[in-house]
């Protein structure tokens, strides 16, 4: 694999994404079109990309409620999303 | 108590759409009686929207259990006809004993709750670990309260003020009392409400308006998270509570932590008298968050979505004030519940709808009458 890939964890399978990426962007890249569920059932995805409207929110190496636009995905990382 | 009314219907004016005015203001509607609610915000606004609304039996004295006990069970009986908003989840209060000492504690209070008809069960540590896996590592074991409840409790008051709309009284919000007797209300506006009786449920602002009574307001603090659902099953309570609650001079924290129906915590609890500003105090909130964090430290790696105050109604010995105005008896004061209005409110309009009516009530009035502050008057009911 080059140096320009990274593999990660997505919902228990190994995943690819180029190397710098968020993990938004892995996700989005990835196939993912809901990243949660707002709290009466609707389906979120990222809206500004920047950090401020928290509809990215995914579980990253076990934390949930990440914002999945500030992180950058790393080799091993573990995804989970619950939407 | 004799009978107040000389008719079945009267004409009376509740100051103050918190949930405990908007409590009476129903029952009193429900009595046949004419009823204006009056507030200067909308219903549930105040400490109503500031308490967390844990629906608690509180066994610190015996008029305390009286009333929170009558009050839950009238909560219980109120359950179905709770609108969905009001969230009301019967999770339980999880007592916390610290250690050894604090277990002897437990057991004695398990003893009380037992002779008082309530249902406890004392949990060693293993069977407190089963229960709240969070927990941190090293506590003694707890006393679970089954039949306690929590409630989101502004929709409650709404709810309320709806019922007194619905059944012809009048609900006046936006509007500032200036003053009040038993035969009226003036507002800022100029208007003048007459009637037979006047209710002042006005929380911490009580005082102000029926000088004489120490009731001040006791600031405190509240933070919400986001949804971890799981996390905490049970209202959880340190044993120490108790303590803080009944500190009256310094600012005192607590481990409080509530779990809603959202999966979101709601994380408790601060006290503090003479702090009159609204604001967030950075210093008080982070006490309240080490003090949560000590007891549960998966608490520090979650996100919190918003952090309010308000102010409770505090009186001297921990009980409100419910009954007749010692030199106006047609002024009913329902006020300074404190931290316990949300449970205590609806044994608080059953109290204040009896007093009015004449009926003997389900519990004996004396111990919140407001007759005990005003010494060297005479008891005018």
């Amino acid at each position: 694999m080059p140096d320009s890939e990274v593999t990660f964890t997505l919902n228990g399978r190994p995943a690819v994404a180029a190397a710098g990426a968020s993990v938004a962007v892995a996700a989005l890249a990835n196939g993912v079109k809901t990243f949660r569920r707002s709290v009466t059932g609707e389906p979120r995805a990222p809206l500004c990309g920047m950090g401020i409207c928290y509809e990215c929110r995914l579980t990253v190496d076990g934390r949930s409620h990440q914002k999945s636009c500030q992180i950058t995905v790393l080799p091993g990382m573990v995804v989970q999303i619950d939407a | 108590m004799g009978r107040l009314s000389s008719t079945s219907s009267c004409k009376v004016v509740v100051v103050g759409a918190g949930i405990v005015g908007a409590a009476v203001a129903e029952a009193l509607v429900e009595d046949g009686h004419v009823v204006t609610l009056v507030d200067q915000g909308p219903p549930g606004a105040g400490a109503t929207a500031a308490g967390m609304g844990h629906v608690v039996v509180m066994d610190d004295s015996p008029a305390q259990i009286a009333l929170t006990g009558y009050s839950q069970r009238l909560w219980d009986a109120r359950s179905p006809g709770l609108p969905a908003a009001a969230e009301r989840m019967v999770c339980g209060t999880l007592w916390i004993a610290a250690d050894d000492e604090e277990m002897v504690e437990v057991r004695r209070k398990a003893h009380f709750y037992h002779l008082q008809g309530v249902a406890a069960e004392v949990l060693d540590a293993a069977r407190l670990y089963a229960k709240e896996p969070h927990l941190r590592p090293g506590l003694a074991g707890g006393l679970l309260v089954p039949g306690d409840s929590v409630v989101y409790p502004p929709p409650i008051a709404a709810a309320m003020a709806d019922v007194v709309r619905q059944r012809g009284g009048e609900v006046l919000l936006g509007k500032t009392v200036t003053s009040m007797s038993g035969r009226e209300v003036k507002l800022a506006d100029g208007t003048a409400m007459e009637c037979d009786f006047t209710v002042n449920a006005a929380g911490a602002q009580a005082a102000a308006l029926c000088p004489g009574f120490d009731i001040r307001p006791r600031k405190g603090h509240l933070l919400i998270t986001d949804r971890y659902p799981g996390y905490v099953r049970h209202q959880l309570v340190e044993l120490g509570y108790l303590k803080a609650a009944h500190e009256t001079t310094e600012a005192s924290v607590a481990f409080n932590v509530q779990p809603r129906p959202t999966g979101q915590l709601l994380i408790g609890s601060s006290r503090q008298y003479g702090a009159n500003a609204p604001g967030v105090d950075h210093q008080i909130l982070r006490r309240m968050l080490d003090r949560a964090i000590e007891y549960m430290p998966v608490l520090a790696g979650l996100s919190a979505i918003r952090v309010w105050t308000g102010f409770r109604a505090a009186t001297p010995d921990k009980l409100p004030l419910i009954g007749p105005h010692p030199d106006d008896s047609r002024l009913i004061l329902a006020a300074g519940h404190e931290g316990l209005g949300i449970t205590t409110s609806l044994g608080t309009a059953a109290l204040v709808a009896d007093c009015l009516a004449g009926r003997v009530p389900a519990i004996p009035l004396e111990p919140y009458l407001p007759a005990r502050f005003l010494t060297g008057v005479t008891h005018a009911g």
